[in-house]
């Protein structure tokens, strides 16, 4: 996180030194795209808001813990989509379900949807790619996800010992 | 027009709807209207850490980088070496995906390749690089070298079909229709 400013206060130094009147438009097109995209946002937040609200920890930490694999794996990915977490409750709620016994499988397509599939920012993602490609592209990242979850499994031998 | 109407109606109305139940379960101590409150003061600032800094970053490439660096780079004509670019500026994307798709867009009007787009995409939800430290050291190097190396592959093969098959399609991206 520090680094990110520190990236930014360098480039924008260097910036202003070689060209003042560049500088000043970046600073613009970056307020200019900002406020577009912030309606979106808002909505995003809002969003994540109610649905970590109703969907907590222990509820996760319940289905995940206690189905058998087949069923773990989708309500993994089901949990994992409508979810965003940031990846210092995601990892370690993952490590607890590992203590509790739930399968690298199960936690594997838990992470990769929570990664890759992102109901809540559905409102940015249309706002740029539209609706259709939107649906596309989290179909093709919830299939991935599958296909990652039985890899592992397999190489942890969880799946065909 | 009158159904876009509707929908800005049913988002306002919705917001303050929202508000109101806030501001009810503070007032009446209701904890999952209180906790939800949290979250989003939580997220929100979250969001105003990250997305400032990110935005200014986007406007400097916007007026540094010229266009014919993307499209050799990046470009429909940078094949393998495009999508692997896409992957290594991934991995420097903080935040997640809701910062990948301003920068997409970005890529995508300097020229880069659909193809290329999403596997930047992609790979910004996969293999941010502090991300998959933190990830190592609660579910151990295995686990992440598992999911990387099979995630990789799929995203990039996924990525290259999608963008041929918008391409051929005469699809593009567009901001905040």
């Amino acid at each position: 996180m520090y680094f990110l400013y520190l990236l930014v206060v360098v480039a924008v130094v260097v910036s202003f030194i070689a060209d003042r009147t560049k500088t000043y438009k970046a600073i613009k097109i970056a307020f200019k795209k900002f406020t577009k995209i912030l309606p979106a946002f808002a909505v995003m937040l809002v969003l994540v808001s109610i649905i970590l609200t109703l969907v907590p920890d222990s509820l996760i930490l319940h289905y995940l813990g206690e189905s058998n694999m087949f069923k773990g794996v989708l309500m993994a990915s089901f949990f994992g989509s409508i979810t965003l977490m940031p990846g210092f409750i995601a990892f370690p709620l993952s490590g607890i379900l590992l203590q509790k016994g739930v399968t690298y499988t199960v936690i594997s397509a838990f992470t990769t949807t929570l990664m890759m599939v992102g109901f809540v920012t559905f409102p940015i993602e249309k706002k740029y790619f539209g609706g259709k490609v939107m649906i596309i592209r989290n179909v093709l990242s919830l299939f991935i996800a599958f296909i990652v979850a039985v890899v592992t499994g397999i190489f942890f031998g969880e799946i065909l010992r | 027009m009158k159904s876009k109407s509707f929908i800005t109606y049913a988002k306002a109305a919705g917001f303050v709807a929202y508000s109101l139940f806030l501001m009810f379960s503070f007032l009446k101590g209701f904890e999952p209207g209180k906790k939800m409150a949290f979250n989003l003061g939580y997220f929100s600032l979250e969001m105003a850490r990250i997305l400032p800094p990110a935005f200014i970053l986007i406007g400097l490439f916007e007026v540094w980088i010229k266009k014919e660096t993307i499209e050799k780079h990046f470009g429909r004509e940078s094949g393998l070496r495009g999508h692997i670019g896409g992957i290594l500026l991934a991995g420097t994307t903080v935040g997640g995906l809701y910062v990948a798709f301003p920068v997409a867009y970005s890529l995508y009007r300097k020229g880069a390749d659909l193809g290329v787009i999403f596997t930047y995409i992609g790979a910004s939800a996969i293999c941010r690089v502090p991300m998959t430290i933190f990830e190592a050291s609660f579910l151990g190097i295995k686990f992440s070298i598992i999911r990387l190396s099979v995630s990789i592959p799929l995203v990039i093969l996924s990525s290259m079909l999608l963008g041929k098959y918008l391409t051929k399609r005469g699809y593009a991206i567009k901001e905040g229709v």
